[in-house]
């Protein structure tokens, strides 16, 4: 089925009453300035991913083999049926995107060769920038903070990050046993490896994300 | 002929961030490994990040400039192959390059950002593409002593062999390659579950619990199925199961350590090199050949 094909599927989807607890009165409102329902955010991933999200057929095959799958709280087949039938709050809102390792196990074994762990980086993509409130926090702080270490350096620095992510989840204790040993062994540069493009790397970022 | 041969041994490098820092020893082996091998790499002028997980799982269009920048670089210093000895560093450069072969908008996109124009085909191969392409030959060639009292678990993780339309070299799901080259040090390799199972990856900060849970899993299937010793391709991969084993033993009370070494530091300690010259001596979980060789045995 192509993107198109989809579209007109959706169009039809849209012309039937949502059920009574999506709707504007009912639902409690995520985000008052995004009616999430009323963008066609199974048509996005779509364009984002190359792939019709209509392809899977709900075997399931990629639930039984994801390693996270135990620690979330929606099947990963499931979260793109969501999608497909327009229930993208719930999709968004999940922790599944999140938690997704991104091992592409389930790309590999898909029988429809539909590439689950790109689908969950669009999920993630747009749940960001809808401003959705992601379930995994931490997770989401981990990767700004070793993104803003690249901003800043072009390299990861690993002691820039530890100290910039325990500042914004406040958990000072985690890895206080790792760090001093990766230290003593020569792991954890005190400096960053400052690369000397950084301007060029910088700009990288500006134009991508606008900051 | 050899001439061409020797051209072929000369590859780009791109260490990747983790080969500065919680992997040097990677870094270490790999460099003093393929040196006795006769290869000789050229790093990379002024590499970055390749973006990692961080920048593919929350934007897309960062997350392939940042990847494309090393290839570009790669490209105007003149590399035709360059070398990528993280597994998740070789993941990111081989999907970007995919995307621009495949999706004229995301070049275009591209090489806007990096103000530069892809003309050329630069390879990325992973650590297990060199050792196949240096040849198993040689390394039973240049070998000062057989390690035949490991029983060595294969780990490829999950960004080796995936996705398998484009790490065409090996299997995905049952993949043979490290086996073949572990073999070539005198070691045994055993058959076991988790080869290609995933770790956690880049949980370890932030679902530190998950990691430690996967990793647990790993390790107990190779201890299992026999293995001594584990080996692995990618930096992150050794965190999780080298490093992490310290606070597994909070959750699991009954764990006991499991040496997991660098495929170079096998291969380095069947050239001859001892645990301290690799790097060996860095890891959480101690390992020394010697302990595992049997009293009286007379070889190690």
């Amino acid at each position: 089925m192509s993107v198109n094909t989809l579209k007109e599927t959706n169009k039809l989807l849209a012309s039937f009453v949502p059920p009574a607890s999506f709707t504007d009165e009912e639902q409690e409102p995520l985000n008052t300035s995004v009616q999430l329902h009323r963008h066609n955010i199974a048509d996005e991933i779509s364009e984002r991913t190359f792939q019709d999200v209509s392809l899977c057929y709900q075997c399931g095959k990629c639930s039984s083999g994801c390693p996270v799958r135990y620690y979330m709280d929606i099947a990963p087949n499931k979260v793109v049926r969501l999608i497909q039938l327009g229930f993208y709050e719930e999709a968004l809102k999940s922790s599944t995107p999140w938690l997704c390792a991104g091992c592409q196990t389930c790309s590999a074994r898909c029988p429809k060769e539909f590439d689950l762990a790109k689908f969950m980086d669009a999920v993630r993509e747009i749940a960001i920038e809808k401003g959705i409130e992601v379930k995994e926090k931490n997770i989401l702080k981990f990767h700004k903070a070793f993104l803003d270490q690249i901003k800043s350096h072009g390299r990861s620095y690993e002691a820039g990050l530890v100290a910039e992510y325990k500042m914004k989840t406040l958990d000072l204790l985690q890895d206080v046993d790792s760090a001093p040993g990766m230290y003593l062994k020569g792991k954890l540069a005190i400096l960053p490896h400052n690369i000397k493009d950084r301007k060029g790397v910088k700009s990288i970022f500006k134009k991508t994300s606008g900051k | 002929m050899n001439l061409l041969k020797e051209v072929f041994m000369k590859y780009g490098y791109f260490p990747g961030c983790s080969q500065t820092g919680s992997a040097k020893e990677y870094d270490i082996s790999l460099r003093k490994v393929i040196e006795k091998l006769g290869v000789s790499f050229d790093e990379i002028e002024d590499w970055s990040c390749c973006g990692a997980t961080s920048a593919h799982v929350t934007n897309h269009k960062l997350s392939t400039a940042l990847a494309m920048r090393n290839i570009m670089l790669a490209e105007q210093q003149g590399m035709e192959n360059i070398i990528a000895p993280c597994a998740a560093c070789y993941n990111r450069l081989i999907m970007s390059q995919f995307e621009i072969a495949n999706h004229s908008g995301i070049r275009k996109e591209t090489e806007e950002l990096l103000s530069a124009s892809f003309q050329k085909d630069v390879k990325v191969f992973n650590v297990l593409e060199l050792f196949l392409n240096i040849g198993i030959d040689k390394i039973i060639e240049n070998r000062k002593r057989e390690l035949n009292d490991l029983k060595v678990a294969c780990y490829y993780g999950c960004l080796l062999v995936r996705p398998s339309g484009l790490t065409k070299f090996d299997d995905a799901e049952q993949p043979e390659s490290m086996e073949k080259i572990a073999e070539a040090t005198g070691a045994k390799t055993i058959d076991w579950n988790y080869k290609v199972e995933c770790c956690g990856a880049a949980h370890s900060i932030a679902r530190r619990d998950i990691v430690v849970d996967l990793s647990k899993k790993i390790l107990d299937d190779a201890k299992y199925h026999g293995a001594n010793v584990m080996i692995v391709a990618c930096p992150m991969c050794h965190t999780n199961l080298d490093m992490r084993q310290r606070v597994m033993k909070r959750t699991y009370p009954e764990h006991e350590d499991f040496p997991v070494l660098y495929i170079t530091e096998l291969i380095g300690l069947a050239l001859g090199m001892d645990e301290k010259e690799l790097g060996i001596d860095l890891h959480f979980i101690d390992f020394n050949y010697k302990d595992l060789v049997p009293e009286n045995s007379g070889v190690g």
